[in-house]
């Protein structure tokens, strides 16, 4: 059955074309730094169920300090001028759209086929991970179709995609660091002691007043651990189940599914969601790495103010 | 007696962030300093580190895509996606993101959250095409304002996802909520969960979608902000 472990030997090699190509970039004058973080992460990818938890530890430490003694260099600029990408897009067409579109397409029908239909059965592909197995497929479906139809020197993929991966550099890495320090936070108990301090505010008598308290403290929580999951199983059993299910006889679908969605309306505004707010900005080069953040400031704040409603009007009105 | 000392953790975080260090040194120092005032020796929080760090390699997966996408701009693909845009009578950024928006919700609701995204869609094809939109309305563009262009085509995509993924019966978050309140005997289908997702999808694509209006607004009137 092709599950995750097959696709980290395929990101392995993908992270050692990075160090490859980055190698191979005589402009960049801190290569040998680029070259470190991504053979490090290629030796992550295929060797990480093999060096124990205190050599991924290691690693990651060489990972940081890379990153944090600024090791790292900028990739060489783009490999085409504007014109020629201009006459080569004119001379292509919309064509070129299709090698771009496989990856979503394969993603989308191939996760539909293998979810609901008969192939399902046979089990080629751990269900756990359809979409990103077939994503995967995409990649290697769209990388032939692109060299069979455009015939680009041999290395370019390599090329074009360190130099790509050394504009986004340590950003990257950081979803991945997040997700770890996720589990520092909560094998340090944190969980339990932001439940047992905001338990010690509950206000009592106000329905309202304790849905506010609820929601802003998904929001407040889920800023702080990057995800909304670490926060929720935290506030439900802080406010959710004793107060507003059991005092206030709320609606548990609602306080459920409503309260997980106001803790959406945290990722939206904190860096700590490195891959949805850092990464992009990173990916976009843009000059701020929290330009994302603060556009989806303004759509975070009313949004939360409605979730806010539907769980107080849906849940004990309806 | 609850112990508040690796509450600090936290604030390392915030003030690290603040002052702008390099934020994977900030992670790292923060779980440290966490990991020993929860009483933990240094040893084992670095391989709780590294254990976290190993078990959460799937978010990196989606980087193999990039070797693709740089081959395909080496050939023009952003100029075509512009284009393409410029063709297009009646295209505005901001009805372009709308589109876009009700899109990843949909798609999302089907449970297939990782077709669209920063790497595989928002640069390489929608970010060139809210700025051709642009630039065909109101010619060459400021500075400032191509960078508001591009963050909002990111924060789209992103709103879009978190506020369409829990309509799909079988995703994660769901799955967690029905775990979080089974474990306190309360037992609710995904179902009966995912259904309460659809009022905070159709508030967010009202509200993100205002907003998106309001850009094309803004860009009429020229104005900065």
């Amino acid at each position: 059955m092709i599950n995750l472990h097959w696709l980290y030997i395929l990101a392995g090699a993908v992270f050692a074309g990075f160090a490859l190509g980055s190698a191979r970039d005589a402009a960049n004058a801190k290569r040998l730094g680029n070259v470190a973080l991504w053979s490090l992460l290629a030796i992550s990818f295929w060797f990480g169920d093999l060096i124990g938890d205190l050599g991924n530890g290691v690693l990651v430490l060489a990972l940081v300090a890379i990153a944090g003694l600024h090791l790292l260099g900028r990739a060489a600029g783009e490999t085409t001028s504007v014109e020629e990408r201009e006459q080569l897009s004119e001379r292509h067409g919309n064509k070129l759209f299709l090698p771009a579109l496989i990856i979503p397409f394969t993603a989308f029908v191939g996760t539909l086929l293998f979810s609901y239909t008969p192939l399902k059965s046979i089990d080629l592909i751990d269900p756990k991970s359809v979409t990103l197995v077939l994503l995967g497929c995409g990649v290697l479906l769209a990388l032939i179709v692109s060299y069979a139809w455009l015939k680009p020197p041999a290395l370019s993929a390599i090329d074009e995609g360190s130099r790509l991966a050394n504009s986004i550099g340590w950003a990257m890495v950081l979803p991945q660091m997040l997700a770890s320090l996720g589990v520092i936070f909560a094998a340090a108990g944190l969980g339990t002691t932001i439940g047992a301090l905001v338990g010690a505010i509950i206000p009592h008598g106000s329905v309202f007043l304790a849905v506010l308290l609820y929601g802003f403290g998904m929001v407040i929580f889920t800023m702080i651990m990057g995800n909304a999951f670490a926060a929720f199983p935290v506030m439900v059993a802080a406010i959710g189940i004793p107060i507003l299910i059991h005092a206030d006889g709320g609606n548990p679908a609602v306080i459920g599914a409503v309260g997980m969605l106001t803790g959406f309306c945290g990722t939206l505004m904190t860096p700590m969601a490195a891959n949805f707010n850092i990464v992009p900005a990173a990916l976009l080069e843009l000059k701020s790495q929290y330009a994302v953040i603060r556009m989806q400031v303004a759509t975070a704040i009313p949004l939360f103010i409605a979730n806010i409603l539907i769980l107080y009007i849906a849940g004990f009105h309806l | 007696m609850i112990d508040y000392w690796p509450l600090l953790g936290i604030a390392l975080v915030v003030i690290g962030f603040a002052l702008r260090f390099n934020p994977l040194l900030v992670v790292a120092v923060a779980g440290i300093v966490t990991g020993l005032l929860g009483h933990m020796p240094f040893l084992k929080v670095l391989a709780i580190l590294g254990h976290g760090f190993n078990e959460n390699r799937y978010v990196s997966i989606i980087w193999i895509i990039l070797p693709v996408i740089g081959l395909l701009e080496r050939y023009g693909l952003q100029e075509r996606a512009r284009a393409l845009i410029a063709s297009i009578r009646g295209a505005t950024t901001g009805r372009l993101l709308i589109v876009y928006l009700g899109l990843r919700q949909i798609i999302s609701a089907f449970g297939l959250t990782s077709v669209f995204g920063p790497a595989q869609t928002v640069r390489p094809l929608l970010a060139p095409m809210a700025l051709a939109a642009a630039e065909k309305e109101h010619g060459e563009l400021d500075e400032e304002t191509v960078e508001r262009i591009k963050a909002m085509s990111a924060a789209t995509d992103t709103v879009g996802l978190f506020f369409g993924e829990d309509i799909f019966l079988a995703v994660a978050s769901i799955l967690l909520i029905q775990a979080a309140l089974a474990g306190f005997g309360i037992q609710l289908t995904p179902f009966q969960l995912s259904v309460w997702a659809i009022p905070s999808a159709i508030c967010a694509f009202l509200i993100h979608g205002a907003r998106l209006l309001l850009l094309d607004r803004r860009l009429r009137a020229g104005t900065k902000t």
